[in-house]
């Protein structure tokens, strides 16, 4: 069964650690070239690969990860 | 299927645990203490016992854990807090009590506490972070620095002749009877963190057994005193620490 996925960072409180990044099985995170209010580079989702896996979610040592996943009809 | 179908609440399959509070977390970027005081508030979660947990937080980078996990804590003197774990068990033996401490906290400064609590068997949970360094205040040795490794009072690289040998204290207190679970993990990848959550998990339900004492180390990064970016430092981990802090279950007494 296929899944697909969304993410929402919670920019604002992202510090740009790039552990996410690290930890996506589909390369569908990478950091923003902008800056938040902290001047951090924040994480973001890049193309429709992401899956929902969670993994960036877990790792994320701020806890700044939510995410959606569903079946592909 | 569009970015609306997808993003309903019904479909959100991980977000910020319940209780995690709102605070910052003061930690540096990528710092394993958030990641292990996120898979704590989910086990607390999970099981139910938010009112019935007690952590204690030691000295070092952790000392305002206190901030972020929703729960009741004490905050304890350098090294101490096994000894006011014991207190806090042994005056209200229904609760669920914790220690969250670092590898100087712990293995330098504590040594005789978690000793003599290990040994007296103490129904307790242990988590144990050990980055190896002392973070808070500025990358100074360990006991648990490995050999060769800089820091801030090894410039040269710990040298077993000045500094003596890095000690496996999860392994010395595993030889105590009072020990009822003794395990190594860490929380750098995703499969890691949720072995990781299962073993904390485990340590938490054995404490209500009056078994004896259960003891998470976690092999953590501390990319700032280790002078690495946090992605680095996680594979540094990996190349190097788990040489001589494998992860594994080290003892189970009801296995
Ligand atoms: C009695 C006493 N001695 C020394 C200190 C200084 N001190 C504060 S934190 C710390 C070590 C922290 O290292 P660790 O426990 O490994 O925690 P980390 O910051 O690495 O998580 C020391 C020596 C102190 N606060 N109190
Ligand atoms: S792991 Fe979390 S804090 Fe770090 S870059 Fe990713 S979203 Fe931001
Ligand atoms: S949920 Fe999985 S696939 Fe999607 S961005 Fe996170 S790690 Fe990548
Ligand atoms: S100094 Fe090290 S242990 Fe302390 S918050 Fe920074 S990375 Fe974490
Ligand atoms: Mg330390």
């Amino acid at each position: 069964m296929a899944f697909k996925g969304i993410i929402e960072v919670d920019t604002q409180r992202c510090k740009g650690c790039s552990v996410c990044v690290a930890n996506c099985p589909t390369g569908s995170i990478r950091l923003s070239s902008k800056v938040n209010g902290k001047g951090y580079n924040y994480a973001e989702m890049v193309g429709d690969g992401c899956i929902g896996c969670s993994n960036c979610a877990i790792v994320c040592p701020d806890s700044v990860i939510t995410v959606y996943r569903a079946k592909v009809q | 299927m569009n970015i609306e179908d997808i993003k309903k609440p019904e479909n959100i399959v991980y977000r910020k645990p319940a209780l995690l509070t709102d605070n910052i977390m003061h930690y540096c970027p990528g710092c394993s203490h958030g990641t292990v005081h996120k898979l704590i508030a989910e086990v607390i979660d999970e099981m139910g016992i938010q009112d019935k947990t007690i952590g204690i937080s030691p000295v070092g980078c952790s000392v305002f854990a206190y901030n972020y996990i929703d729960i009741d804590w004490q905050e304890a003197a350098h090294g101490r807090a096994p000894a006011l774990a014991t207190a806090t068990k042994r005056l209200c033996p229904d609760k669920y009590v914790f220690t969250y401490q670092g590898d100087g906290d712990l293995a330098s400064i504590g040594t005789a506490e978690i000793i003599h609590a290990c040994s007296r068997g103490e129904n307790i949970v242990v988590i144990f972070i050990n980055n190896g360094i002392y973070g808070m205040t500025g990358g100074q040795m360990a006991p648990t620095t490995l050999l060769g490794m800089k820091t801030s009072t090894t410039p040269y690289g710990r040298d077993a002749k000045l500094n003596g040998f890095p000690i496996k204290i999860t392994e010395m207190l595993a030889e105590l009877d009072g020990t009822a679970y003794i395990t190594r993990q860490s929380v750098h990848t995703a499969p890691a963190a949720r072995k990781a959550k299962n073993a904390i998990r485990k340590a938490f339900e054995y404490s209500s057994k009056g078994i004896g004492l259960s003891f998470v180390e976690i092999v953590a990064t501390c990319n700032s005193g280790w002078k690495l970016s946090p992605v680095e430092a996680n594979r540094w981990m990996e190349e190097h620490m788990f040489e001589k802090y494998p992860p594994g279950d080290i003892k189970d007494i009801l296995k």
